[in-house]
């Protein structure tokens, strides 16, 4: 008898299964990859402590730091000691956490450092059919190679360590198939953002996301990543891609993918992971990609977001979303184009990458930001930083008045130093614009790099096309 | 863990939809590295003025919700950040359950781990416990059932798995250790 038509996602499941789940019992799901950081892996090592146990297998884990600690360069290479106490601590528990159980450590001053689902794909560790978790929500990134990537809390983070797998029900799936060319102007981050728009921030609960169609396929990897990092604001467990002829480019010769014959062993085993033709999906749902527009978020998730063109919706008698816009400072019914910006922040393991910073670049070449704006650059990646640097992109940044950082979280949330200030307003190519989330009081307008410049040029909300 | 068996309590509501983790706890408290000690700052910038005075009409602040170890709040609780650090601020608040008509994925598997019950109701019970803030209800993890003061009583979804390792204070380190042999047949297969 023919096997069944698979989704991708059924497959990379089905090859991780330790045992499978049954009416009393979850699943036990095997772990190829396990990414750690500073914030969210303390207690875990701590458990492991008090119960007497070791890390299971060490060289599954690799360790980084990214969101509490500073981008100053300075304080990351200069002997200055870090600012804040608590992210010193957190730092040398994570140094003293690796040397003890083996875990490799890409730490504060190594040259491959960075956010970690930047240094992920980078590296070439992400890698299609691979299960792939961190207690990140923003794991889900991975997923952009056709993996199986998902974010964990600290428990489960003592959980892979102690035992290299994870319990867990078989999440639903749900294709969102995009067709249609994007149109000038018109970004990844502009097409997630119109997804979400359409799914809402619970759109996607309990499931995990396939995106198909022949927009997705004429992504390149890093717009692909930029796609999957959101998959969470929908609510969704995970997001995927499946892997193809752009995939493979990607990840060859990267310093840990499969090299020489070991390389064409995985490509073979690759190339049958995407979906079967005839899979059926829990759920699907259509968008067309001619008719996104730049899209801004107003209000505090991300699923309250327009078309930058567009008004702020009105919804009486909606007291949330009445709070929201309160917070927001922004009146319903009116046009968000022209809104002041205070900060604009572009970084973040949404909008941090090597095409990310070319975007804005392009935009800001010969320009200066708006006086009293400030603009914070900051790379993904240590790596990111050297290649942006080579190029010169530093320097367009720097000559456009913009500030320009070494690697990390930074402004993304509130407890590296960097933060926006209360009642301030800020243009972000993040991904979460929750009250208070680049710092207390702070107002996030979240946007893709084009917009995020063109805002900065201007010191208003602007249409990235008008500047193009 | 505790075993968690039976809770009566009265409850606290945040009506409010879509609540996210940077609400229940915001980043810049996420710099200890032990679990204890975060309840503080449960909902922190609506609890407090920047200057830390407490701000009265926040309803964590109004002395009627002194005690209450239930909290209902709007559709999509928990969204956001897979930060543990959510849960174990409400835990260590002094919260066992947590009622919504949706609750987020992640934080829901977090809740779990933490001894907080994650109930999921349909949206007229909702309805009536946002209606009736301070009710007193009783959760039943065995039974499954959520009883309101009118006697009424309703169903929630827990899976058999989190209902056995509830009701008898497991958790699931122990049964994950547990599969160790079959774990290392998978190994060696791969
Ligand atoms: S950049 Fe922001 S979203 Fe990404 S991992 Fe860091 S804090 Fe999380």
């Amino acid at each position: 008898m023919a096997r069944a038509p698979q989704t991708l996602f059924d497959k990379v499941w089905r090859r991780h299964e330790v045992s499978a789940e049954s009416a009393d019992c979850p699943a036990v799901l095997y772990i190829d990859l396990h990414l750690i950081h500073e914030v969210t892996s303390p207690q875990a090592f701590a458990v492991l402590r008090e119960r007497g146990l070791t890390v299971r297998r060490p060289e599954r884990t690799l360790a980084t730091m990214d969101h509490s600690t500073p981008t100053l360069t300075a304080q990351v290479f200069g002997g200055t000691p870090i600012a804040l106490e608590a992210a010193r601590r957190q730092v040398r528990e994570l140094e003293a956490n690796c040397a003890e159980s083996g875990v490799e450590l890409l730490g504060l001053t190594h040259s491959q450092r960075g956010i970690v689902h930047v240094i992920g794909p980078e590296l070439g560790l992400t890698q299609p059919g691979k299960t792939i978790v961190c207690g990140d929500s923003h794991t889900s990134t991975h997923g952009a190679v056709g993996a199986l990537a998902f974010g964990i809390g600290t428990t489960e983070v003592g959980y892979v360590l102690a035992t290299q797998c994870l319990l867990q029900r078989k999440p639903r799936t749900l294709a969102v198939n995009v067709s249609g060319e994007l149109r000038a102007g018109v970004t990844a981050k502009d097409l997630i953002l119109a997804i979400i728009g359409r799914l809402g921030v619970s759109g996607g609960t309990g499931h995990v996301i396939e995106y198909r169609g022949d927009t997705m396929r004429a992504l390149d990897m890093e717009e692909r990543m930029t796609v999957c990092n959101m998959s969470i604001e929908a609510g969704a467990r995970a997001g995927m891609i499946g892997p193809d002829e752009t995939t493979y480019r990607y990840l060859e010769g990267r310093p840990r993918a499969p090299q020489g014959e070991a390389w064409e062993r995985a490509l073979e085993a690759w190339r049958a992971l995407p979906t079967d033709a005839g899979a059926r999906f829990d759920r699907e749902v259509d968008l067309d990609a001619a008719g996104v527009e730049p899209m801004i978020t107003y209000g505090t998730n991300p699923g309250m977001v327009i078309p930058i063109g567009g008004a702020i919706p009105q919804r009486p008698g909606d007291a949330a979303f009445g709070q929201a816009l309160a917070y927001m400072g922004l009146t319903p019914g009116e046009p968000i184009r022209d809104q002041p910006v205070n900060v604009v922040f572009l970084g973040s393991c949404t909008n941090a990458r090597l095409s990310d910073l070319r975007a804005a670049a392009r935009l800001l070449r010969g320009r200066r930001i708006a006086p009293g704006l400030r603009m914070l650059v900051v790379p993904g990646s240590q790596q990111v930083k050297r290649q942006a640097e080579a190029e010169g992109l530093d320097r367009v940044f720097l000559e456009a008045g913009a500030e320009w950082r070494e690697s990390g979280c930074s402004m993304c949330l509130g407890m590296n130093g960097d933060v926006v200030g209360r009642g301030e307003y800020s243009v972000s190519t993040s991904n979460r614009n929750f009250e208070g989330r680049q710092g207390s009081g702070a107002r996030t307008l979240l946007a893709s790099p084009l917009t995020a410049a063109a805002c900065a040029v201007r010191g208003r909300v602007t249409d990235p096309r008008e500047l193009m | 863990m505790e075993p968690f068996t039976t809770l009566s309590s009265r409850t606290v509501v945040l009506p409010g939809a879509n609540i996210d983790t940077d609400q229940i706890i915001p980043a810049r408290f996420l710099t200890t590295t032990t679990r204890a000690g975060l309840g503080e700052h449960l909902f922190a910038d609506w609890r407090y003025h920047p200057d830390g005075s407490p701000r009265i009409d926040f309803v964590l602040n109004r002395t009627e919700a002194q005690g209450c170890r239930i909290l209902v709040a709007g559709r999509n609780f928990g969204c956001g950040s897979s930060r543990e650090h959510a849960p174990w601020a409400l835990a260590d608040y002094g919260f066992r359950a947590v009622i919504s008509t949706e609750l987020a994925d992640i934080f829901r598997s977090n809740c779990l781990k933490n001894g907080l019950l994650p109930v999921r109701v349909e949206e007229p019970t909702s309805a009536w416990l946002i209606g009736h803030p301070g009710a007193q209800v009783t959760l039943d993890v065995a039974a499954g059932t959520l009883t309101l003061p009118t006697g009424a009583a309703v169903s929630f979804p827990l899976e058999a798995f989190a209902r056995h390792c509830l009701l008898r204070g497991l958790d699931e380190l122990d049964y994950l250790l547990e599969r160790r042999n079959e774990i290392e047949a998978f190994e060696r297969r791969a």
